[in-house]
């Protein structure tokens, strides 16, 4: 401040500590969103819902893990494990996405945002994070019961939990695909409207109208049209690309030789979604 | 240094609507009102210098810094209050502040202790932990303040901080605000379309309307040279008209009082003297200030 200096006696104090950059806001924003994500910081009725969720595929997992321990076969592989799980993260995305987005549209909150020093690819990109790492969470940390289970009862030494671990980590990849198809669908359609049950409504929505979709195309007597019926809907497009990827998927979906276009499509859709969230909170940030 | 500066400011959407016409005007720091009606352009001027509209013409500089070039080093040093709601109810005051105290890039601590500082200068220091959706009008709009001054800004840019408050509260929020100006060092741009409101904190006015700067002054320097000498006799009113305008002063006639601008001492002596000598029954000869909306008002007649 040009002006003199004046001890002022009413308490205000000025700040002279440090002012942090671009890439500390983004992880405050992060941070924040994936809290709020699972109702942390939030009020109790807000915790309900992704820990219901949470804990169901969590309970699945136990029991998977608790059959194993007992018949030493596994009813349903990772991969398997997460296309099961399919109807409920679409649940929790639909919860989550409107949390970490429609609410701050609500509210009004974002001209308190962009009047500090943020940029609209920072915000949307911190929630965008935020939102993957939940939904990747809700996957992983369940297919990591599955894996403790597994390695603490195997009955073949290291060379049974070095196995686990091969599984594992695949799997692992294969729920950060789901976590990113489904983010990027549902943060896109939670981005355009304030209204939270339209939001959740609107991403249920896409999911439930695509579905039919696919079964009517995966019995066409055209086995071309049967291979490539999982690209209709963003379930078997996770699928598919599943199937391609990791061997020993049995995803119980064919794709035929068709593995690189359901990449191709899942690559697609995502940087689609972005781009178009990238374009709208340009055009909400300038308002 | 000048806190504002701006040089043929234009800003207009599409070809029909012209938001800010030809804005030049430079203001120093203290606490500055922003007066013009509705849709005159003052919520543009805001959202310009913070670089969130790029304008159409002409050059604005705050802090002698560009906001279309550099957004984040003059965002860095002004807190906003914009005009409508922006607050989630689901959440508490203390953790909301300390929130925006993060985005402002405070570390954490040092934002949740800014945060309740700034929550205890507008007085909302027991009520912080309560959620914002069970506040009041006047509440909420402290939550506003105190979220624009959590990281210490050197310019608070207030969009009509009186909106909707009783007139209890908007004497507080005004007090609030003068102080904020007056002890914190904060230089404060107020938005209003009541020039009434904004006249008794403000050091400088600026006025707009339709885009267009109106005028754009300190308050001393508007009503020092307006100051009047209203006198008002119980009989005999037009021949002390008369008289007066023999000596030369410019008279004018309000209802059954005689006005006459107050250009030096010798003018209380000329009147006195005139109602002596007309042996006048004097009732009343005080001096007046020309409120500044007065001035607006001759100002745009003489320009009509």
């Amino acid at each position: 401040m040009p002006e003199s200096s004046v001890i002022h006696d009413i308490g205000y104090q000025r700040y002279t500590g440090p002012r942090l950059g671009r890439a500390a806001v983004f992880g405050a924003i992060y941070v924040h969103g994936l809290r709020a994500a699972y109702g942390f910081g939030r009020s109790a009725k807000s915790k309900i819902f992704p820990w219901l969720v949470f804990g169901i595929v969590a309970l699945v997992a136990v029991i998977l893990a608790a059959v194993r321990a007992q018949l030493g076969t596994l009813p349903l592989n990772y991969i398997q494990f997460a296309d099961a799980m399919s109807w409920l993260i679409i649940f929790f995305v639909a919860i989550v996405a409107p949390e970490l987005v429609s609410r701050d549209l609500r509210a009004g909150v974002l001209p308190l945002y962009f009047s500090r020093p943020l940029r609209a690819a920072d915000y949307i990109g911190a929630k965008v994070a935020a939102m993957v790492t939940a939904v990747w969470i809700l996957l992983a940390g369940p297919q990591l019961i599955i894996f403790l289970g597994g390695a603490f009862t195997t009955k073949t030494g290291m060379s049974g939990v070095w196995n686990e671990i091969e599984d594992l980590l695949p799997a692992w990849g294969y729920s950060l695909i789901w976590a990113l198809v489904f983010t990027g669908i549902g943060m896109l359609i939670a981005s355009l409207t304030g209204k939270r049950a339209f939001a959740a409504g609107g991403i249920v929505a896409v999911f439930l109208m695509t579905t039919p979709v696919v079964g009517v195309l995966s019995i066409l007597p055209s086995s071309t049209a049967q291979d490539l019926a999982g690209l209709a809907s963003p379930m078997t497009l996770v699928s598919g690309v599943g199937q391609w990827l990791i061997s020993g998927a049995n995803t119980g979906l064919n794709i035929g030789e068709f593995g690189p276009v359901y990449a191709i499509e899942a690559i697609t859709l995502v940087a689609t979604c972005l781009l178009l969230l990238l374009a709208r909170y340009r055009r909400v940030a300038s308002l | 240094m000048s806190l504002i500066v701006t040089q043929g400011l234009t800003k207009t959407y599409g070809t029909q609507v012209t938001a800010l016409h030809d804005l030049t005007v430079a203001v120093e720091p203290g606490i500055i009102g922003l007066v013009g009606a509705n849709g005159a352009g003052k919520s543009t001027f805001i959202k310009i210098m913070l670089g969130l509209i790029a304008p159409t013409g002409g050059q604005v500089r705050v802090f002698d810094i560009d906001p279309t070039v550099d957004p984040d080093r003059v965002r860095a040093k002004v807190g906003y209050m914009p005009e409508h709601d922006a607050l989630p109810p689901d959440v508490s005051a203390a953790e909301f502040v300390t929130h925006l105290g993060r985005i402002s890039g405070l570390p954490r601590t040092a934002a949740r202790e800014r945060a309740s500082e700034a929550l205890r200068h507008v007085g909302l220091y027991e009520e912080r932990y309560r959620q914002i959706g069970g506040y009041s009008t006047g509440m909420k709009q402290r939550v506003k303040l105190a979220q624009s001054l959590v990281h210490d800004p050197d310019l608070l840019l207030l969009d009509e901080p009186t909106n909707g408050l009783d007139p209890a509260g908007r004497d507080a929020m005004l007090a609030l605000i003068q102080r904020i100006g007056s002890e914190f060092g904060i230089s404060v741009v107020v938005c209003s379309h009541l020039l009434g409101e904004v006249e008794r904190i403000c050091d400088s006015l600026v006025a707009i309307e339709g885009g267009r700067l109106l005028r754009a002054d300190r308050i001393s320097a508007m009503t020092e040279a307006s100051e009047v000498l209203a006198i008002e006799v119980s009989e005999g009113t037009d021949e002390l008209a008369a008289a007066l305008t023999a000596l030369e002063l410019p008279v004018t006639r309000d209802g059954r009082m005689v006005l006459v601008p107050l250009t030096n001492e010798a003018t209380y002596d000329h009147v006195l003297r005139v109602v002596a000598d007309l042996d006048l029954p004097l009732h009343r000869l005080d001096q007046r200030r020309h409120r500044v909306a007065e001035l607006f008002a001759t100002r745009e007649t003489a320009d009509a």
